[in-house]
């Protein structure tokens, strides 16, 4: 526990110092956001058992309403980072409604044609600029005081907002709520015979995820400026799917750094091999799937014996 | 011209038409998704990364072997095909202990990987493949004109489906494969070799995906990502129409080809998303889908 500790202590503190390091400030804060999207899915993935393959439409719905609640209604920063969140809470709720009907593969298969449809109407609703998308988005002053035109104003709120999600997914999975989820994780008929509701259960960790993801999604357009098709698109669904799957599934910090991983591979790899990214990745899910199923933390664990560790997702049930 | 809600007959034959071309690559596609599943439990997620495979083979084929349409419409699905038993045999035979997840997650991995490939190789604009001249004629119905390809699409796309139905309904190869999705050990203890039913499986099931990119490669343009968006709207029509059933499969597959040209005619704007409405709209009343089963 204490060899834990240790490396948390020395990570927060090197993103303390972070903007004094001399990294690529925005490169930081996108890796952040990309973090925080990856906690969000793992809640869902690790915690719930349920493969989402439409998580970008979550991403992607809230960087669009920010963008344009700032662009087309000159809203200060807070209140369209809260209006993206709750449009994706309220996509979540939808979706989450309609895929929790049905179990395992198919909930992969209806997330994934929801998560299209939703960048249909991205490309076609009025207010999102079709294939250019939303661009030049001012960050503006939050709460009338913290100019996040300075980088390190921007970075210090992605790292609290990193932090805040990251220590409430910890709360949330150790939770009664977080334990019931587990369980139903675990052997979902056994959960329903102990009289648990399950799909309120399962709906609420579909919202909750969607919800932080939303949060990413937001934040993320405000570092960029822009928002775009790319956020929506179902290859950033299988990017959060492979951070999750190659940090660790069903482990805190995994996610963490399979963000981190993804994100440094495409933005330096891509000067190395071009065009080759798409495939190399497709390698790494592969390599993944077929010999590292544990993800990096969950096979670290498993060496040093310091969690419990478990595959991440258990065989079927079904 | 006679007009329906003020829109001409002719557009809307026309559209329908299109619809049902479409429809065939639905139906061709969700068969072979239904085939593969039913047997070995794997989505198969690199199902568009095939078809796309497809169309290229053909395409590819005629640009540096001289192969012409008809013998690509043989040769490419072959060539697919044994690709399909290679994966199988390299990838998808370690995951049939694990959760089916993994078969989705590994797949698409796959389609990653040749998708990526093909678009690195050949570049983001697509090219056609030329439509064959003994095809390249107008039907002239009389109350339409009916460009012979689309016809003959339609044709060779429900005789695949069929062929196929028969084949695993009708023959004794189709009842060692019914019985080992039942119960695939005892049919082993029988002495019947069940990997290699899988992996032969598996290949004919990518076959009819590249077939249905070989018959695609003249109506749309041959790109890396032809199958991308292809293989999502499958997936809704493999969740409309459920995977228990053949013949569910294939009419689920043509009737929503029908209903997405309709909607170009009536409301263009929303062609795109209606199959994933209708999906919406058929969970929330019957979750098992049209034709499921659990």
């Amino acid at each position: 526990m204490r060899r834990v500790a240790i490396v948390y202590g020395l990570l927060a503190l090197f993103a303390l110092c972070v903007p004094w390091l001399g990294i690529y400030p925005v490169f930081m804060m996108k890796l952040l956001c990309f973090a925080m999207f990856a906690c969000a899915y793992n809640l869902l993935l690790g915690f719930g058992r349920m493969l989402s393959f439409g998580h970008a439409a979550f991403f992607g719905s809230a960087a669009y309403v920010t963008s344009w609640l700032v662009t087309a209604h000159a809203c200060g920063p807070a209140t369209a980072i809260l209006g993206g969140v709750a449009a994706a809470a309220a996509l979540g709720f939808a979706i989450g409604g309609i895929a929790i009907r049905r179990h395992g593969i198919y909930f992969a298969m209806i997330t994934l044609a929801l998560g299209q449809l939703v960048y249909f109407v991205c490309l076609e609703a009025p207010f999102t600029g079709g294939e250019n998308g939303l661009q030049g988005v001012p960050r503006g002053t939050l709460f009338g005081f913290l100019p996040l035109r300075s980088d390190v104003v921007m970075y210090y709120l992605v790292l609290a907002a990193f932090l805040g999600v990251f220590l409430f997914i910890r709360r949330v999975v150790h939770s009664p709520y977080g334990q019931v989820l587990k369980a139903i994780r675990e052997n979902e008929p056994r959960a329903i015979s102990l009289g648990y509701d399950i799909n309120r259960y399962k709906l609420l960790a579909f919202v909750l995820s969607a919800t932080l993801a939303g949060l990413a999604g937001a934040l993320n357009s405000l570092v960029l400026g822009f928002a775009t098709l790319s956020d929506v698109q179902q290859s950033t669904s299988g990017e959060v799917i492979l951070m999750t799957l190659l940090g660790g599934t069903g482990t805190f910090f995994g996610p963490v750094v399979g963000a981190a991983i993804v994100v440094t591979l495409q933005e330096y790899l891509s000067d190395i091999v071009g065009g080759w990214v798409t495939a190399i990745i497709g390698v790494i899910f592969v390599a993944c799937v077929l010999s590292f199923r544990r993800g990096i933390v969950g096979e670290l664990a498993a060496r040093l014996g310091t969690a419990a560790a478990r595959p991440p997702v258990p065989a079927a049930t079904q | 011209m006679s007009e329906t809600f003020g829109i001409p007959v002719a557009v809307i034959l026309g559209q329908l038409t299109l619809g049902l071309v479409n429809g065939s690559f639905y139906a061709l596609l969700s068969l072979g998704l239904a085939v593969i599943f039913g047997l070995m439990g794997v989505v198969n997620f690199a199902h568009g990364a095939f078809y796309t495979l497809g169309a290229f083979a053909a395409l590819l084929g005629l640009q540096y072997f001289g192969v012409n349409y008809w013998a690509a419409l043989v040769l490419a699905p072959l060539a697919v095909g044994l690709v399909g038993v290679i994966v199988e045999r390299l990838f998808l035979r370690h995951l049939y202990q694990l959760d089916p997840l993994y078969g989705l997650l590994l797949t698409f991995g796959l389609a990653l990987i040749v998708e990526g490939s093909l678009h690195q190789v050949f570049g983001a604009s697509g090219q056609s493949y030329p439509v064959p001249d003994s095809l390249s004629g107008v039907l002239n119905l009389h109350f339409m004109f009916l460009p012979l390809y689309r016809a003959w699409v339609i044709v060779a796309s429900v005789v695949a489906c069929f062929g196929t139905w028969f084949i695993i309904e009708r023959t004794s190869l189709g009842a060692s494969l019914r019985a080992a999705t039942e119960n695939a050990p005892l049919l082993q203890a029988f002495g019947v070799n069940v990997p290699l039913l899988k992996a032969a499986t598996y290949g004919g099931g990518v076959a009819l995906a590249a077939l249905a990119g070989v018959l695609a490669s003249p109506v749309v343009l041959v790109n890396s990502h032809m199958g991308t968006s292809l293989v999502i709207v499958v997936f809704a029509v493999v969740v409309i129409g459920g995977m228990g059933s053949i013949l569910g499969a294939i009419v689920t597959g043509l009737a929503l080809g029908v209903i997405e040209g309709f909607t170009k005619v009536i409301y263009p704007e929303a062609s795109n998303i209606v199959v994933f409405i209708i999906m919406a709209l058929v969970l929330m009343i019957r979750p098992a889908g049209l034709f499921g089963k659990d």
